[in-house]
């Protein structure tokens, strides 16, 4: 569903294509033997290909070309069985070659698609345009010397995937959850880690703006939007930019823009407004790269499930609703965290007490779900002592905040504490006698047809029972002597 | 002059073996010959202590019995090259002081078996030149001399390798072919150049001209020498993609002198308008030679031979255009500060680079930038097949292609400066192999009437280095080149 | 089509060559007379020819996925012509 913004001149639609940048999970660069760790001292994951030395050549990294193929494969795109390296030509002190080796007119993946999900449940598909391969480039620090830039080439040479999206995008939510959905599914291959705080992957955002109906407007592309909150941000702020100077009379002018998170703006990036001409040619230190068939479909059996498949697989055979499956699926452990709790037992009771016990105390402490104090055959444990109808829901509650601090079992704490459930139906009734000999007045209330007082009842039952008695005999029994 | 340094590397080899002389007393002799011919201005770098201390190791080696194939032989290294500790210049001031912290594979490979590096030679600057006058250190000096006694350019682009084999100062050298760069200087100075097929030497190491071009090669006093010497340089090397996995064979055993089964195809189309009558009576000579020794003579066509050049300088400065970038100030080389970041960039390249280097590096730009890609860059692509398809037919029929390495004989320094397409012409008949990828070697033939040496070229399929050595030993033969370049001479009465 | 002055200015522009006028003058005849030479591969009928980009028949071989390099900071800035802890060092990058 198009996304309209208001301006005064009517209503705006806002058309978006992006490309995101991932880094490649991978030891070693795309074209020389140093490493990709994060972190390492200035230039000392630097070889001398990487520095550019005179008479070095790029060798290509296998297992970089299996996991593009494994990425094509996993946005439903096509897998070209012939690629080309082309060399983009511009200077930069960050940029050794003077070149960056990527993919131009035949890239590694080709056509494919991928569904987004909306808030309001519906599923949007959004094109993917293709994928190439792509060296990364070293690191400038501009803020250590008043006069002088700082050169870190340990960046330089890693494998980049470049994602390019169709502009079937229509506005920062569906932006939002584009990008998260491909984080998520290169996360699930394994291909990314998707860690945007230390740049494994970030987004050049292209935005325009239209009358609904109209041709495309001229877009301005921002860069370096690092965040999903950013991509939102950049777009709020672009959108109302683009539109206050159409309705001015103005023209959007197609330029390069750079998103600044402090001032919460996008603004123009002068120094590239020199027209770009980069002279793209096969690299002639490269040959094409050529992929078999048999090699492309062994690489798709080694496929996980994806996020799509588990979603929809989660709704048809758990009964789960839309929101909940979403929520298990985004992440590849939450989704296995639960289809372990899930195994035969409610799934449904299951999926409640994995999102909304389980993952909202995760959440409120930062952690992740493979942090979890409490393991998955533990949380089956206590679902299992609700479902005998050991302990009732709520007790449940406090056992599982007390597994939570301890990571002991559910049925141990249970015991230790003594918190089975009361269905002796004696006691029971002796707790309900008590009550309405202690509330004569509500009695009479209740039985003059204030049927609310109900509630108050059963309340006063649960307490006197510290919460033990079975509430479904508490009912009978009440409604029984009240009547 | 000292016998030694007239030897051949195959003798030396046996007299090394024999204990005749030394590897030290080899290599003194020729850092002697570099001395008496410093004029030459032959090396950019001349290297004398690296030699004598591994003419000593190799000396050592011998007397264990572990002599490698080459063990002992001194050699001048095109600078290149990069050779570790050495500084490696490419002939550019904007690499001057330039130490490499690495060695090429194909030095490598010599040094592991057993050779002597003598120096670096000079060559035009990146490798982009025929005359060897595109040198920030100077023009080298053909040890030639026509009947006028001016000094002539040696050829180019590796003149100094060229130079110093043919002066006597070094039993062999590499070089670096990327359209003609072996075989037309082997030619101008009386020596024999050997270029292999694209991919039979590993470029790793070597300071990139022009990727899909560029091949390491030999030069040496006989065609046996060429052949032990790329024996030892070629190879597959993973650490270069476009070097080929493809058995190495022993290249010297293919010289048997016998070609009766052999058809030499001789290509209509390189007998040119204005081609001198000297030229045109040896590659006759050259023919007639061949046909006597048993082979057959045949008439072929390379219809697109002349389009050649201008497939070339297309390709060629396109790829050097985008090679060159990486000399920028930052990370090596010279620096020219300016004003700001870009001011340096301009600053650096252009005082770093002579105007040869500049002209194809614009040149290069411009057929790459946009508008011009299409009608340049893919149009000379798309002659480039069809320029090697000319070369598949053309072996359809013939098993080699015999041909003039270069249409003139060493011309004077200063002449073909005015205008650089008339430098350019000099590679007009080796160049097309080199767009082929094909292997050529260039044998001495004979001299023109001015006392001037001119080479035959043998062209073959991709990966048959083996027939060319086989055709070029009989052509050596035949021709019993035995002429000394004049300044060698004199010094010697 | 020769190559005018304004073209070169862009070009050695792009090729970050500083090129003064004295320069253009000389360069600008010669890279025309070049330029000019080159056009006669218009001549050359090549409908339905394939571009060919490199001559060598074998396949582009890979690498596996090992650190096999690197860790060598000394090499890699031992020809810096200005180094700071190890960070090479250029003017200030203008944005």
């Amino acid at each position: 569903m198009a996304q309209l913004t208001k301006g005064e001149t009517g209503e705006w639609e806002t058309v978006i294509g992006m490309e995101v940048h991932a880094q490649v999970i991978a030891e070693s660069k795309l074209f020389s033997g140093a490493s990709t760790k994060f972190g390492a001292d200035p230039n000392s994951q630097v070889s001398l290909v990487d520095a550019a030395m005179p008479g070095m050549l790029p060798v290509l990294n296998k297992y970089v070309v299996e996991q593009a193929i494994k990425t094509g494969l996993g946005i439903n795109s096509k897998i070209n069985r012939t690629s080309v390296f082309a060399r983009k030509n511009y200077f930069y002190p960050d940029l050794p070659q003077g070149y960056q080796i990527s993919q131009f007119d035949q890239p590694i993946v080709g056509e494919g698609k991928i569904e987004i999900d909306l808030k309001d449940g519906s599923v949007k598909e959004i094109g993917i345009t293709r994928m190439h391969l792509e060296q990364d480039a070293g690191k400038s620090l501009h803020d250590q010397h008043p006069t002088k830039s700082y050169v870190d080439l340990n960046r330089s040479g890693c494998a980049l995937m470049e994602i390019v999206s169709e502009p079937d995008i229509r506005g920062p939510e569906e932006a939002a959850a584009y990008i998260s959905k491909l984080r998520m599914i290169l996360r699930y291959l394994g291909t990314c880690d998707g860690n945007m705080d230390e740049g494994s992957m970030r987004a050049d955002v292209n935005i325009s703006v239209r009358k609904p109906g109209d041709e495309l407007g001229t877009r301005a592309e921002i860069k370096n939007v690092n965040s999903v909150k950013a991509v939102q941000q950049s777009i709020d702020f672009e959108v109302a930019r683009q539109i206050e100077i159409l309705e001015d009379g103005g023209e959007i002018k197609q330029e390069t823009r750079l998103w600044d998170p402090d001032k919460n703006e996008t603004r123009s990036m002068r120094s590239k407004e020199e027209a770009h001409d980069y002279r793209y040619f096969p690299d002639p230190d490269l040959l094409p790269l050529e992929l078999a068939q048999e090699q492309i479909d062994a690489i798709k059996k080694t496929l996980p499930e994806l996020p799509d498949e588990k979603k929809h697989r989660f709704i048809d055979e758990f009964g789960l609703s839309a929101y909940d499956a979403s929520v298990l699926i985004a992440e590849r452990p939450r989704a296995d965290y639960f289809e372990e709790v899930a195994k035969d037992r409610d799934a449904k009771l299951a999926a409640n007490w994995v999102i909304n016990e389980l993952l909202g105390i995760l959440n409120k402490n930062e952690q992740d779900i493979t942090d979890s104090p409490i393991k998955a055959e533990q949380l089956g444990g206590l679902i299992d002592l609700i479902a005998d109808n050991t302990i009732s829901g709520k007790i449940a509650k406090d056992v599982f905040a007390e597994m939570y601090k301890t990571g002991n079992d559910a049925a141990a704490i249970v015991e230790e504490k003594g918190l089975k459930q009361v269905t002796d139906t004696g006691a029971i009734e002796a707790i309900v006698d008590e009550v309405i000999s202690e509330n004569p007045d509500n009695v009479e209330a209740y039985k003059g047809g204030k049927d609310k007082l109900f509630g108050f009842f059963v309340g006063q039952v649960m307490k006197k029972s510290q919460g033990k008695a079975n509430p479904a005999a508490v009912n009978e029994l009440l409604k029984k002597k009240l009547s | 002059m000292s016998d030694l340094t007239h030897m051949s590397i195959a003798d030396a080899l046996k007299g090394l073996e024999s204990k005749d002389f030394t590897a030290v007393e080899l290599t003194q002799a020729h850092i002697d010959a570099m001395a008496a011919t410093k004029d030459l201005n032959a090396f950019v770098t001349e290297t004398p202590e690296i030699a004598l201390k591994q003419a000593e190791e190799s000396d050592k080696r011998r007397e264990a019995g572990k002599a490698g194939a080459l063990d002992g032989i001194p050699l001048a290294i095109k600078d290149l090259f990069c050779t570790e500790g050495v500084q490696t210049t490419a002939s550019s001031h904007i690499l001057e002081g330039f130490i490499p912290q690495y060695e090429s594979t194909v030095t490598a490979k010599l040094f592991a078996d057993g050779a002597v590096m003598l120096g670096k030679t000079s060559l035009d600057e990146f490798a982009m030149g025929s005359g060897n006058t595109h040198s920030y250190f100077g023009n080298v000096i053909n040890p030639w001399k026509g009947s006028d006694a001016k000094d002539l350019v040696p050829g180019g682009s590796s003149g100094g390798s060229a130079a110093i084999v043919a002066a006597r100062g070094a039993m062999g050298a590499t070089g670096t072919d990327t359209g003609g760069s072996i075989r037309q200087p082997a030619s101008f100075c009386g020596i024999t150049g050997m270029k292999p097929t694209y991919g039979r030497c590993s470029r790793w190491g070597v300071i990139s001209f022009a990727s899909s071009l560029d091949q390491p090669g030999a030069f040496a006093r006989s065609v046996e020498d060429c052949a032990l010497l790329l024996n030892s340089m070629a190879g597959h090397d993973p650490k270069d993609s476009t070097s080929a996995q493809k058995d190495v064979p022993n290249f010297a055993a293919a010289i048997t002198g016998d070609i009766k089964d052999l058809k030499i195809g001789i290509p209509k189309e390189y007998r040119m308008d204005g081609m001198p009558e000297e030229i045109a009576k040896l590659w006759q000579q050259g023919a007639e030679w061949l046909k006597d020794s048993g082979a057959e003579i045949v008439d072929v066509s390379l219809p697109h031979t002349k389009y050649a050049l201008a497939t070339y300088y297309i390709i060629a400065p396109a790829e050097a255009s985008s090679n060159l970038a990486r000399y920028d100030g930052v990370r090596y080389g010279q620096r020219v500060e300016g004003e700001d970041l870009r001011e340096m960039y301009e600053n650096t390249r252009s005082q770093g680079f002579g105007d040869e280097v500049k002209r194809r590096i614009m040149i290069g730009t411009y057929v790459l930038s946009a508008g011009y890609y299409d009608a340049y860059y893919i149009k000379a692509q798309k002659v480039r097949r069809l320029i090697s398809e000319d070369f598949t037919k053309a072996f359809e029929q013939c098993d080699a292609l015999l041909t003039p390495t270069a249409p003139s004989a060493a011309f004077a320094i200063g002449e073909n400066e005015d205008d650089p397409i008339k430098m350019y012409l000099n590679d007009v008949f080796t160049v097309p192999a080199s767009i082929a990828g094909l292997p050529g070697i260039s044998v001495p033939a004979g001299l023109d009437s001015n006392g001037l040496p001119l080479g035959l070229q043998v062209i073959t399929k991709a990966w048959d280095e083996e027939t060319a050595f086989r055709v070029g030993g009989v052509i050596e033969e035949k021709a019993s080149f035995t002429a000394l370049p004049q300044t060698l001479s004199q010094k010697a009465a | 089509m020769s190559m005018d002055k304004e073209t070169i200015r862009k070009v050695a522009g792009l090729a970050r060559i500083k090129m003064d006028d004295v320069e253009l003058e000389t360069m600008a005849p010669q890279l025309s007379k070049i330029i000019d030479w080159i056009e006669q591969l218009s001549e050359v009928n090549t409908d339905n020819v394939e571009p060919l980009a490199n001559v060598v028949n074998i396949n582009l071989a890979l690498r596996e996925d090992k650190v096999t390099d690197g860790g060598c900071t000394d090499k890699v800035l031992a020809n810096a012509p200005e180094e700071v802890q190890n960070f090479f060092v250029v003017s200030k990058i203008v944005e």
